[in-house]
């Protein structure tokens, strides 16, 4: 919980991981990749603000003591949504696995919800594995990395049928939340995920999962914009967003920011800070001191409400993830506000 | 010698951010011996750059080695990246990008280039229509306006120039206002909408460039 000038947020960090990326974790013989891969890690912290980077030995394997501290002491996170990426071809353990998640999770009840993953090209063995996830840890969500390297292949589409398959499984078993990773472009070759236009299929054949598209496919937020606004059931997942642009870069910020709140609105952006990339504490104060800049060149970007903030930081996922808000958090619904079916389920829940 | 070599490089552009690589901070070294041969070295903002676009950068700095009159041999390098050693070896032996993915590409890379040259146009009619309205132009006059009668500007000759690249109506009567796919005139109802998309094109490429440099200035930070 994060108060300020007498308003009250409850903040879910919507995206953050568990990682164990340091070298007694590297696959032999893919030392590079593993090293390569948080080194680059690394060198998105330096986007934000100085006092808050690590040095890389800390960065390769922080402690539960500092995710607990970083995460909900310092960084005013109600619940914490571990999205794992398992990277075994160059992390021995994977790099941040369900189960690693998911162990720091029982030991602190009602802080974590931990989310799983699946892979369409590990087949009916992914499918089984799948099963087991949900049932073992209750994941209600999936952490999508369609450019994960697996045996040869260096990536997959979620229009693929195989990909189809797993969303099918996923959504008998009761996951609801398909979170995806498009963003900033690392590999593979042709399969490169420079456009977004394979969760535009999915989303349209899947009417009931919600799919957040975390990093908001940056920096080709515009391929993200116009797929978000053909489909009702598209997010806008802030992770990276803000790490990488509120502090280093405010003037993009607004920009993008702008731009999400035009096409995409208020009540489909979640916030995500990425933890260990960056720090939420820094994220969530920035965030509800934050203001569209009065200049000219935002002239026509909408200002944000404390509603809005209170949306993105936290209501919007609580929304998605079914968690149970103390009133005092809420903010009151509009009867002019065109109603959906989640504002439906939300307003009977109460 | 060496200017030539830097001159002809400046036209070497990252097709994403539609940048010169010389700008972008991408040219880590370049020489040129007295009997003209010339060594570039081109740096990425981090390893895992994506490699169709590396490739791009690679193969046009190349091309643009060669072109050099006085230039006998040109060798490009791009250093520190993980496909490092196919792109080096698939540009230099010309080989394209499909026969130095042996297994991992599908197709060459011209679509990916006009994808991002179609953003490059879009971008540019945000640069070239924001100063427009701030001035007061209305959507009908804008809708009216050609490329000759626009105001000339920098801005201007770089979008036609980019229109031009995709084989798009660049001459003087053509509309300011196409549609990048097609090149039809882009009707007048359909102009706020149209704006909105050229804003949100340049948000994302500007972001993009921004967030590159910030990490090549962190990665290639002296000491």
């Amino acid at each position: 919980m994060y108060e300020k000038d007498g308003e009250k947020y409850f903040i879910v960090d919507t995206h953050m991981h568990y990682w164990n990326a340091a070298p007694d974790n590297w696959v032999p013989g893919a030392e590079q990749y593993a090293k390569g891969w948080i080194e680059c890690f690394h060198a998105y912290q330096s986007l934000g603000p100085k006092e808050t980077h690590w040095p890389i030995d800390k960065f390769q394997k922080y402690s539960e003591d500092d995710l607990m501290k970083d995460v909900f002491e310092d960084g005013h996170v109600d619940v914490a949504i571990f999205q794992p990426t398992d990277l075994k071809e160059w992390y021995k353990e994977g790099f941040n696995t369900t189960e690693r998640n998911a162990a720091l999770g029982d030991k602190h009840p009602g802080m974590f919800i931990a989310n799983t993953r699946f892979d369409p090209r590990d087949s009916d063995a992914g499918l089984e594995e799948l099963r087991r996830n949900v049932e073992r840890y209750g994941a209600r969500g999936v952490k999508l990395y369609t450019a994960e390297w697996n045996n040869g292949s260096r990536g997959y589409k979620l229009s693929d049928p195989a990909a189809y398959r797993f969303l099918e499984k996923a959504q008998e078993l009761g996951i609801k939340n398909i979170h995806v990773h498009k963003g900033p472009t690392i590999w593979p070759l042709d399969k490169d995920a420079f456009d977004v236009s394979d969760v535009d299929h999915a989303a349209t054949d899947f009417p009931e999962l919600n799919f957040i598209i975390e990093h908001v496919g940056l920096p080709r937020i515009d391929d993200f914009c116009y797929m978000a606004t053909q489909e009702p059931n598209v997010y806008a997942g802030l992770s990276v967003v803000t790490g990488a642009l509120m502090h280093a870069r405010p003037k993009f910020f607004a920009r993008v920011m702008g731009e999400l709140l035009f096409w995409v609105g208020e009540d489909k952006m979640t916030f995500g800070s990425d933890y260990g990339i960056w720090e939420p504490k820094w994220q969530v104060e920035g965030l509800v001191d934050w203001q569209m800049p009065d200049d000219e060149q935002f002239a026509d970007y909408q200002k944000l409400t404390t509603a809005t903030k209170k949306k993105i930081l936290g209501l919007n996922a609580a929304k998605l993830y079914d968690i149970k808000v103390p009133a005092e958090f809420l903010v009151p619904v509009q009867p002019s506000e065109p109603a959906s079916k989640d504002d439906a389920q939300l307003v009977a829940g109460q | 010698m060496r200017e030539d070599v830097l001159t002809a490089l400046s036209a070497v552009r990252d097709p994403e951010l539609d940048e010169p690589i010389t700008t972008l901070g991408f040219v880590a070294s370049c020489t040129v011996s007295g009997d003209g041969q010339a060594r570039v070295r081109l740096r990425l903002p981090t390893y895992f750059c994506a490699p169709n676009f590396a490739f791009l950068m690679v193969a046009d700095a190349y091309d643009a080695l060669v072109a050099i009159p006085g230039v006998r041999t040109a060798e490009v390098v791009l250093e520190d990246h993980f496909a490092s050693d196919a792109i080096n070896a698939g540009v230099a032996a010309q080989a394209g990008f499909v026969a130095s993915f042996d297994g991992e590409a599908v197709a060459e890379l011209g679509g990916l280039r006009a994808q991002f040259l179609r953003k490059a146009v879009l971008a540019g009619t945000d640069l070239v229509c924001r100063p427009l309205i701030a001035a007061g132009v209305t959507p009908a006059e804008l809708v009216a306006l050609t490329l000759g009668a626009a105001p000339q500007s920098a801005e201007l000759d770089r979008l036609r120039q980019r229109r031009a690249d995709l084989g798009l109506p660049a001459d003087d009567d053509a509309p300011l206002l196409i549609d990048p796919e097609t090149g039809a005139r882009v009707a007048l109802a359909a102009i706020p909408l149209h704006l909105r998309r050229a804003r949100v094109t340049r948000a994302g490429i500007d972001a993009n460039a921004s967030m590159c440099s910030g990490m090549l200035r962190y990665r290639y930070a002296p000491g």
